[in-house]
């Protein structure tokens, strides 16, 4: 048995036909539901779409489907998906989330692709807590050749962030990689060591981080929205990178996020190897949405 | 984190409970807002659809028992339905008859199992086990290192032999270590994968086939997806899983993740780590969880979450209008507070014990009409304070002023002051002669 994501052929047929029925608009709650959308956010959705078939809007189911999707695009779209770089070298991006979606290995990736413009990144290893997180980073620094700013393990992770950026400001590295440990967001003393790192980053760079990313796993269901509402409250978080969509999780929960928070989502992680990441597509990340995940064989 | 739903459903259960019949409408509504809280909790949508249609079946089936009344029968469904799915019995871990047990975890990438490996294996070592901990992750950097201190940490031994070999051989190695130096059980650490990766899981397979373990546990994330059944199920018809433990519980993600794995795979749940430390891991009882989600059962949590409301403060102004009650000065800003504390603190029944003059109430045999709280509190908050403390001011023209600021008729407001005075009568004699549960809620004229 394999599973793989194909279209959605059974819905495209069954409704390309004429009529609109209550049929089509629980199909495509559901498919967005089964996406991680949420069904609040579904239903939303789809009571918006009901709305635009009321006035005549589209006709056929699938106009219908098609009209979906462009909302569900130009959601995403709202807000620059571009990376910030600052004013004045070095550029700071602070890489924060809950345990285990994949910061580390996507600051390898971000390291490997600025490497690839031309740039000189500098990584900066704040997570000072979990076991071997240190030498974790060290070693993908090795792998993608930049250097790594680290104290020890337990270290204060602001002061290993400041170390960091002042290294960069030094030694002439134009962008500065902030991993930090992966926290709950419902840890206050945690949120309030972030808020730590993030006003010493400013303290030195004279500006907040140019760009403080939460990375989120495709496959989280419905707290992705708290983390994201929480990570946020607690210091600007200016982009949302969605790891891990290379399984058979759609990563739909981000569209709430967009929808409740307004927070854009900047980069997809599509794999493990250095140079799995993209900028995020909203156009073929709905797609997505609406192919099936499949058993055969 | 299946406390939203736990509230959710005590919330639905207590506009049924009191029904005196519950029509097929009844319970399609009720399982309307289970099927959303389900959702809401990342339970899957084919799971819930499943779960529903079989508490459908049964609550309008025939089954109606006599001591029941039809709402407590559909709690009593739910609840029995819900604990079937998490499981019956908690199982425990499965031991080997000859040394070594052999436990292996597997998963997804960043669902914890190398944390998860110290915490089992330092939650063993404290029942008398002697543990060693193996390294079959070669491929995420550092992951042995990683392995290697929170051994040291959890004062465990590990067996590593670097990143060069091939995971099935460190199995078979680790194993061979395991049985010369006479420990008692191996959990095995192996990298996290993505279930669609048949080249991965085919390598997985293989440590599984050198390890032989007594249990091969999948390590899932609580604040997983939708995407669980597909993860738990092809784990489990790849390579073969005897149960799983729920990581990250110390979050506050609902879990519903945790009833789509058992309905796709029956495997047990056997764990749940409910922090970072390596001491945050709990053995996970189905009972209980069921409970939980009903809010049946786990009672002391719930007095001590009411008595946490009601602080010093609180319990003082408490005392004064016990005595204000005895008085016969009870005013409408008390009842106001009564009020918005039943409506605060989740289940009444448990909470009226703590108010004044309710504390001999044990369960209340009828229902709280939530729609006349909400309508009487709306009512009183239109009210000025004067109003409040002095209702006998209360004439026509402030009835109407007061209905049109709480959307409520001028009928509905003597209700509530008719209510009001006849609490106020029954308090004063309250000392005096002791009142049947019944009269104590319908003074509160919220009691069927
Ligand atoms: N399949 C896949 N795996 C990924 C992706 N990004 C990261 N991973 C894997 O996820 C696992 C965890 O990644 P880390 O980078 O260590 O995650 P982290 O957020 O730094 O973890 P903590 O620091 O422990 O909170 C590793 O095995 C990574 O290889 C991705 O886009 N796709
Ligand atoms: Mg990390």
């Amino acid at each position: 048995m394999r599973l793989f994501r194909g279209m959605l052929n059974k819905l495209k047929q069954l409704f390309r036909r004429e009529r609109i029925s209550e049929e089509l608009f629980l199909e495509l709650e559901e498919t967005l539901v089964l996406a991680d959308v949420g069904i609040h956010t579904a239903e939303k959705l789809v009571s918006r779409l009901k709305e635009a078939v009321r006035k005549g809007n589209c006709r056929t189911g699938d106009e219908a489907i098609e009209l979906l999707k462009r909302t569900l695009v130009e959601l995403l779209n709202a807000g620059g998906r571009n990376l910030n770089f600052g004013p004045i070298p070095p550029t700071v991006w602070l890489i924060i989330g809950v345990n285990g979606t994949g910061k580390t290995t996507t600051i390898a990736k971000l390291a490997w692709r600025l490497k690839r413009e031309g740039r000189k990144p500098l990584l900066v290893a704040a997570d000072t807590f979990r076991a071997a997180a240190i030498e974790q980073l060290k070693l993908l620094g090795e792998r993608v050749g930049a250097p790594v700013i680290a104290h020890a393990i337990g270290a204060d992770a602001a002061a290993v962030a400041y170390d960091g950026v002042e290294a960069a400001k030094a030694r002439g590295y134009d962008v500065v990689l902030i991993d930090t440990a992966g926290r709950m967001h419902t840890r206050y003393n945690l949120l309030q060591e972030l808020q730590k790192i993030w006003r010493v980053v400013g303290r030195s760079l004279g500006r907040p981080p140019d760009e403080t990313l939460l990375v989120i796993d495709a496959s989280t269901g419905q707290n992705a929205i708290a983390q994201a509402a929480t990570f946020s409250s607690a210091i600007p978080v200016t982009g949302i990178i969605l790891t891990k969509l290379d399984g058979t999780a759609k990563g739909g929960v981000v569209v709430a996020i967009k929808d409740q928070t307004q927070i854009p989502i900047k980069l997809v992680g599509v794999g493990e190897s250095l140079d799995a990441i993209e900028n995020f597509d909203p156009k073929e990340f709905v797609e997505g949405l609406f192919e099936e995940v499949t058993d055969s064989g | 984190m299946l406390k939203g739903l736990t509230d959710k459903l005590q919330g639905i259960f207590w506009k049924l409970r009191g029904k005196a019949r519950l029509t097929e409408e009844d319970v399609d509504r009720a399982l309307r807002e289970i099927r959303l809280s389900l959702l809401e909790a990342d339970v899957n949508l084919r799971v819930a659809k499943d779960f529903l249609e079989r508490v459908r079946e049964r609550a309008i089936g025939e089954e109606v028992l006599k001591s029941f009344t039809p709402a407590q029968q559909v709690i009593k469904i739910v609840y029995e339905e819900l604990v079937k799915l998490l499981g019956g019995q908690h199982e425990p871990l499965k031991f080997s008859h000859t040394p070594p047990t052999i436990i292996m975890l597997m998963g997804l990438q960043g669902t914890g199992k190398t944390t998860t490996a110290g915490k089992v294996g330092l939650w063993l070592k404290r029942r008398g086990h002697r543990v060693l901990l193996l390294a079959c992750d070669v491929r995420r950097p550092a992951a042995v290192e990683q392995l290697v201190q929170v051994g040291r940490q959890a004062e465990l031994d590990v067996f590593e032999m670097g990143i060069r070999e091939k995971p099935e051989r460190i199995a078979e190695h680790g194993i061979k270590h395991a049985k010369d130096k006479g420990y008692g059980v191996v959990i095995a650490d192996t990298g996290g994968r993505l279930h669609t990766d048949e080249e991965m899981m085919q390598e997985l397979r293989r440590v599984k086939e050198a390890l032989n373990p007594n249990e091969a546990l999948l390590v899932v994330d609580a604040m997983m997806g939708q995407d669980a059944v597909n993860a738990a199920r092809q784990f489990d018809s790849e390579v073969g899983v005897t149960g799983f433990i729920l990581s990250k519980v110390d979050s506050d993600a609902r879990g519903g993740a945790v009833l789509s794995i058992r309905a796709v795979t029956g495997k047990p749940v056997k764990f749940i780590g409910t922090g970072e430390r390596l001491t945050d891991l709990d053995v996970f009882h189905p009972d209980r969880m069921a409970e939980r989600i009903l809010g049946m059962g786990d009672i002391r949590t719930l007095l001590e979450r009411a008595e946490e409301a009601l602080s010093q403060e609180e319990a003082r102004k408490l005392a004064q209008m016990e005595k204000r009650m005895r008085e016969g000065k009870f005013n409408l800003q008390d009842m106001l507070e009564q009020l918005q504390r039943l409506k605060a603190t989740g289940p009444f029944d448990q909470l009226l014990k703590l108010l004044p003059g309710f504390s001999g109430l044990r369960q209340l045999p009828f229902a709280i009409d939530e729609r006349r709280l909400k309508q009487f509190e709306a009512i009183i908050l239109s009210m000025t304070p004067e109003e409040r403390l002095n209702p006998d001011i209360i004439d026509g023209s402030r009835k109407r002023r007061i209905a049109r600021g709480s959307g409520t008729t001028v009928q509905e407001v003597n209700m509530l002051l008719k209510q009001f005075k006849m609490m106020r009568e029954m308090l004063k004699r309250l000392s005096k002669a002791k009142l049947s549960d019944e009269d104590l809620l319908r003074m509160l004229g919220v009691g069927r």
